[in-house]
This record gives structure tokens, sequence and C-alpha cells, in this order.
């Protein structure tokens, strides 16, 4: 049941995630032209709540499709199973969460 | 020996997704440490992308502009053929997949360079 549901939830944040990959790349490819500078991501997003709402959830989303992919390998490629799985992948779900979280604040507070 | 269901054109499609996924996980702290060097130190920051300016890692920028677009593409995929009616052409798709995100990361490149 606990599988079913994480496939589930692995679909759900990947829907949630299309369309903001698609801004991620479209902004790359958009921003690269000329080098980036701390100044120049800095003008782009601090103080912008739309920039902090859209990078906030495409890391609450990697975080989780993220944790539960790598669960997925963890569990097929070292047979690891029950609680030790169950606690790697919340590590991970939770590293990424504070890593993710914490860069998003960085670069949007005004 | 290879399995032969490892000559399968959409075994290769799954195993790019599965260790294009697996580079972007690894990737992402480190993407989101040096994010965050904004706040703590933005210094190293300038520093850190200074170096970024370096042909060798716009070569590298490439590889993961290319892995990110590769692996949304490939999830498209995956999730139209998990949800939606059996079509014949995953093969298809799974090409286009690879094609799309070279197209992606080739106008990252040239862009960059």
């Amino acid at each position: 049941m606990l599988t079913l549901r994480l496939f589930m939830l692995q679909r759900l944040t990947a829907l949630i995630m299309a369309p903001l990959v698609l801004g991620h790349l479209a902004l790359m490819v958009y921003a690269i032209r000329g080098g980036l500078s701390t100044g120049a991501i800095l003008a782009r997003t601090q103080g912008s709540l739309p920039w902090a709402l859209f990078y906030g959830t495409f890391v609450v989303a990697v975080s989780i499709h993220a944790a539960i992919g790598v669960r997925v390998i963890i569990g097929e490629t070292l047979k690891t199973r029950g609680a030790v799985l169950n606690l790697l992948s919340l590590v991970f779900c939770g590293l990424l969460l504070f890593a993710g979280l914490r860069a998003v604040i960085s670069v949007t507070m005004p | 020996m290879i399995r032969p269901h490892r000559n399968h054109p959409l075994w290769l499609a799954y195993i790019l997704h599965r260790l294009s996924g697996l580079a972007l996980a690894i990737f992402l702290p480190a993407h989101f440490y040096v994010l965050s060097l904004a706040l703590t130190a933005p210094k190293d920051l300038d520093g850190f992308l200074h170096w970024a300016d370096m042909p060798s890692v716009k070569a590298a920028e490439f590889g993961l502009v290319f892995l990110l677009a590769v692996h949304f593409f490939g999830g498209l995929r995956l999730m139209a053929f998990e949800l939606l009616a059996w079509t014949k052409d995953q093969k298809t798709w799974a090409a286009a997949s690879v094609a799309f995100a070279f197209m992606i990361a080739g106008g990252f490149l040239l862009r960059a360079i």
C-alpha cells in the first residue's frame, strides 16, 4: 500500500513540476547569455513573491520526487527494505527540503 | 554478455531516465548550497560564478541541462505510457525525448559561449 501511495505521489509531484521545469529550462537558456553574477541573479529574484512561490513549490515537489526515486533505486540495487529504507528516504527528503528552501530564501528574501 | 532485454531501445530509455534522475538527485544538494551562498557569502558566490565561466564548466552545464531536459521529456513519455491508451510509437517518443533534450541543451550552450 505504501509503495502504491509513493508511486502515485511521485507521479503527482512530476505533474506539478512539469510546467516548473519548462520555466526553469527557459530561464536558464535566457539568463546564461553574457554570464551570471550574484547581482544579476538577485536583481531578478530578490523580494519577488512570484519567484519565491515558483521555486518554493519546485523545491517541495522535487524533494519528494527525488527521495522516492532514490528510494526505489536503493531498494532495487542494494535490496534495502523496511525501516532502514524508510529512514534513508526520509533523511534524503529532509536534506533536500532544508537545503532547497534555504536556497530559495537566500535569493528571494527582500 | 549483454542480456537480451538490454538490447531493446526502451531499456535504454529506462536506464537513461533512471541515471539522469540519480545524477540530478546527487547534483541538487550542491546546487542548493551554492545558491544559498547569496545570503551567507555573496563574494564566494561571485567567485564561483566567475569560475563557472570556464569553457569546461560550460560543457558540464550543457550536460546538466541535457540531464534535466531528458528526464523531463522521458518522464512525460513514461506518464503518457502509464496513464493514457497504449500507442505503438513508444520508441519514436523515446528517441524524440533525447532529440528535444539535445535541442534545449544545445540552445543553452550556444547562448552560454
